[in-house]
């Protein structure tokens, strides 16, 4: 037995700032104190809160320390670990109380209190990389209960039952797909998939669960090939998840020592093996048709459907793909009960979703609601809002595929069909915050980049009519517009919805168009007035010097690399904007702040 | 993804050649093996030359076509070498509004080095890169897989200055 447990963060973003460092210096305190018996040092999944990374908590008190440094391992281990007083100037404000020794609870702050967590359950709790730490929390029982006490059909009745929709992004009940694929069991050999190819640029829900709680995903894909009749499964993840996939290689391996995995699972007679495969960086495999064809060892291109994977998936066998969340939610299903889950959420979007939330937000990190929280719950109270004060614009859901939800419409209730009717869709859980520095107008060019470059290129709608429409964003951001060009975007997004293939053609012109919709005085300011209201687009931008501020101290014009800018010791200087190429040098430089754009 | 064929002479060993030889004989057989295989070659010789691609085509008895169009398929296969300063600049969304952009334009301007190339002496290569997931930290950028966060254009100079 330990009296104190230090947890540390080992998920990607406080790995990037030195946690693992951080964990060492750590073991080494302890040893030089003498501590190795008495305290132990756990490397978790995600604690959510990534904005304060590194993050460490200790128990039993539940002091939670952020920004934490390699630097201050000394100091936590002689003050608190030995003599029990933490250290104050790391503890997070919102958990510190009167009483240093008894913080607030996490579960109080702004934070965490509106949050539910049932598929980040377990990360930043257990340690991934030990399979007993999953089975104390009851990992596995789920599994046991269904290949015991349940027949395949009442599995799928319960995921059924539960209302429980695909977390990947389109929404389908993942009861029904199940149902569709679980004909001829035991005569066909069937495939259990999962979709960890997370590609929404600025979303990494399921890579946090991958790295925090692997087995729960394993568990799940065993649950399914027990209901749907398979005994292989493969999980696609993105070879740029290095954590995560170290992490599911030790996973695998631990569930096949146990025999969770492998043949005759429980003594049931029960097989089921899982193999990795990693994707190369392709958006368009995260479409289930070409992560097929991807796994399958080509281009990653989707197929016309129908056949739907259910009937023809990998290998041209039937198939049933889920993504990683939805993976994660099933275990508990089985084991709480519909009725549990069902009293989660709203009507038509039962439980919880996982959310990303980045950009301009201060609390940048992972966050779980239920269904039907506001967006103004979750970027106001749980993302404490927008720092330096600026104002709130909009929020992207769903990345390239999605559409951006203005500030008058932040009370809306997030589920699957409230976001579709207001003109953006749930995504995959990818949440980013703008405020009144971002340019629309850009940020729809900076998503149809993304789709051009990633578009696979077989059907022309997509290929050629994406193109098309970054030409006349490209016209319009150089300050080249026309008004027509409005409803030319408006004519040919409609055009690619309706004519590609798969799901990344049918949803990459909603950012233009959801921009178009909310955000029109943009385009048309662009246009009109050729100028670019949040000072973002640099061909309609001068950079100039304001006369007052300036103290003459020439290091501006020493800076900037074309000679454009001219003056005289103690003067104001001046810029010469048919000469300035807009590199902002000199804005950097100044140390007057006499320098701004417009 | 457009991809450009590299100009740097190919110099792979007969150690490497070996390695790949071993890679294909141990992946040959399971069901999608070209993914694999291309990612342990590229794990090898740190990118795919057209050499390289002949010599999987011709031992997995399948043609150069069908191994080109999966190594230009995938944006994580690269056809040129990286630099021995490799430096990635993250373009994923929640960088990108809290202007990665600038943070690239500045790199360009201060090596005179495009995203997407390597300088002629193999010293630095630049690319934009999709998210990297530590969006907590955004703007980021790896060189050389180090992770650098919250970055202003203004750190740029004296982090470059640490790999001269």
């Amino acid at each position: 037995m330990f009296r104190s447990h230090v947890l540390i963060c080992g998920g990607t973003g406080c790995t990037s700032s030195n946690s693992l460092k951080i964990q060492e210096a750590m073991n080494n305190e302890i040893a030089a104190a003498g501590l190795e018996n008495e305290v132990k040092v756990v490397l978790t999944g995600c604690f959510g809160l990534c904005a304060l990374g590194p993050i460490m908590i200790v128990y039993p008190e539940g002091t939670f320390y952020s920004n934490v440094k390699v630097e201050d391992a000394h100091e936590i281990v002689q003050e608190h670990l030995l003599k029990g007083r933490p250290v104050e100037r790391l503890v997070y404000h919102e958990t510190k109380s009167e009483d240093i020794h008894h913080a607030t609870s996490l579960s109080e702050t702004a934070f965490y209190k509106k949050q539910k967590r049932v598929a980040l359950r377990n990360c930043g709790v257990i340690n991934p990389e030990n399979i007993d730490e999953y089975i104390a929390m009851d990992g596995y029982t789920a599994l046991g209960k269904v290949l015991t006490e349940m027949t395949p059909d009442d599995v799928i009745q319960t995921i059924l039952d539960s209302g429980l929709r695909g977390r990947g992004g389109g929404g389908f009940p993942t009861g029904l797909k199940w149902k569709f694929a679980s004909g001829n069991r035991g005569n066909v050999q069937k495939y259990i998939g999962c979709n960890a190819d997370e590609g929404d640029p600025g979303a990494f829900m399921d890579r946090s669960i991958l790295e925090g709680d692997p087995h729960a995903v394993l568990e799940a894909m065993a649950i399914a090939g027990y209901a749907i009749g398979a005994d292989e499964g493969y999980i696609y993840v993105r070879a740029e998840y290095p954590i995560a996939i170290h992490r599911l290689e030790i996973a695998i391996k631990q569930a096949r020592e146990y025999g969770l995995l492998g043949k005759d699972i429980f003594g049931t007679g029960f097989n089921f093996d899982i193999q990795l495969r990693f994707g190369a960086g392709a958006f368009v495999c995260g479409e289930e048709t070409a992560l097929m064809t991807s796994i399958e060892g080509k281009r990653g291109e989707p197929r016309p459907r129908p056949p739907f994977p259910a009937v023809k998936g990998l290998f041209g066998q039937p198939t049933v793909l889920n993504n990683v969340e939805t993976y994660a939610n099933i275990p508990q299903i089985i084991l709480k009960g519909v009725d549990w889950f069902k009293s989660m959420g709203t009507e038509k979007s039962k439980g919880t979703k996982v959310f990303a939330l980045g950009g301009k937000i201060t609390n940048t990190g992972l966050v779980e609601v239920p269904m039907g929280t506001t967006l103004r719950e979750v970027i106001e109270e749980i993302g404490g809002g927008i720092p330096n004060g600026k104002k709130f614009k909009a929020a992207q859901t769903g990345g390239p595929s999605g559409g951006c939800i203005p500030a008058s419409l932040i009370d809306t209730p997030i589920d699957y069909d409230n976001l579709i009717a207001i003109g953006s869709m749930m995504g995959s859980g990818g949440l980013i915050v703008m405020d009144e520095d971002t340019c629309m107008v850009d940020l729809a060019r900076f998503f149809l980049d993304f789709t051009v470059d990633e578009s696979c290129g077989k059907c022309t709608p997509c290929r050629v009519g994406t193109k098309r429409l970054l030409e006349i964003l490209d016209k319009i951001i150089a300050g080249n517009g026309e008004m027509e060009d409005l409803d030319k975007l408006e004519e040919l997004s409609n055009y690619i919805k309706s004519a590609s293939l798969c799901g990344l053609g049918q949803t990459a012109p909603n950012p233009v168009l959801s921009t178009l919709r909310y955000f029109r005085e943009e385009y048309v300011a662009h246009i009109v007035d050729k100028k670019c209201p949040a000072g973002v687009c640099k061909s309609l931008l001068q950079y100039k010097i304001d006369a007052d501020k300036c103290k003459g101290c020439t290091l501006c014009a020493r800076k900037c690399p074309v000679n454009a800018i001219s003056g005289t010791v103690k003067n104001p200087h001046v810029i010469d904007t048919s000469k300035c190429i807009k590199c902002g040098a000199c804005m950097d430089s100044c140390k007057f702040k006499a320098i701004y754009k417009e | 993804m457009k991809k450009n064929l590299t100009t740097v002479m190919f110099r792979g060993t007969k150690a490497q050649e070996e390695q790949l030889n071993e890679v294909i004989e141990q992946y040959r057989d399971m069901p999608g093996a070209l993914m694999p295989i291309l990612q342990k070659a590229q794990d090898i010789y740190g990118y795919l030359p057209l050499e390289v691609q002949r010599m999987i085509a011709l031992k997995m008895g399948i043609s150069m076509e069908e191994v080109y169009g999966v190594a230009t398929f995938y944006s994580q296969f690269v056809l040129n070498p990286k630099g021995e300063v490799a430096i990635a600049v993250c373009l994923g969304t929640a960088c990108y509004v809290k202007g990665s952009g600038d943070i690239l334009d500045k790199i360009t301007q201060i090596l005179g080095l495009p995203s997407g190339s390597t300088t002629p002496d193999g010293k630095y290569s630049l690319e934009a890169t999709r998210c990297i997931g530590a969006c907590g930290l955004a703007p980021v950028l790896t060189i050389n897989n180090e992770v650098y966060g919250r970055l202003v254009p203004s750190d740029m100079e004296g982090i470059l200055a640490k790999y001269k």
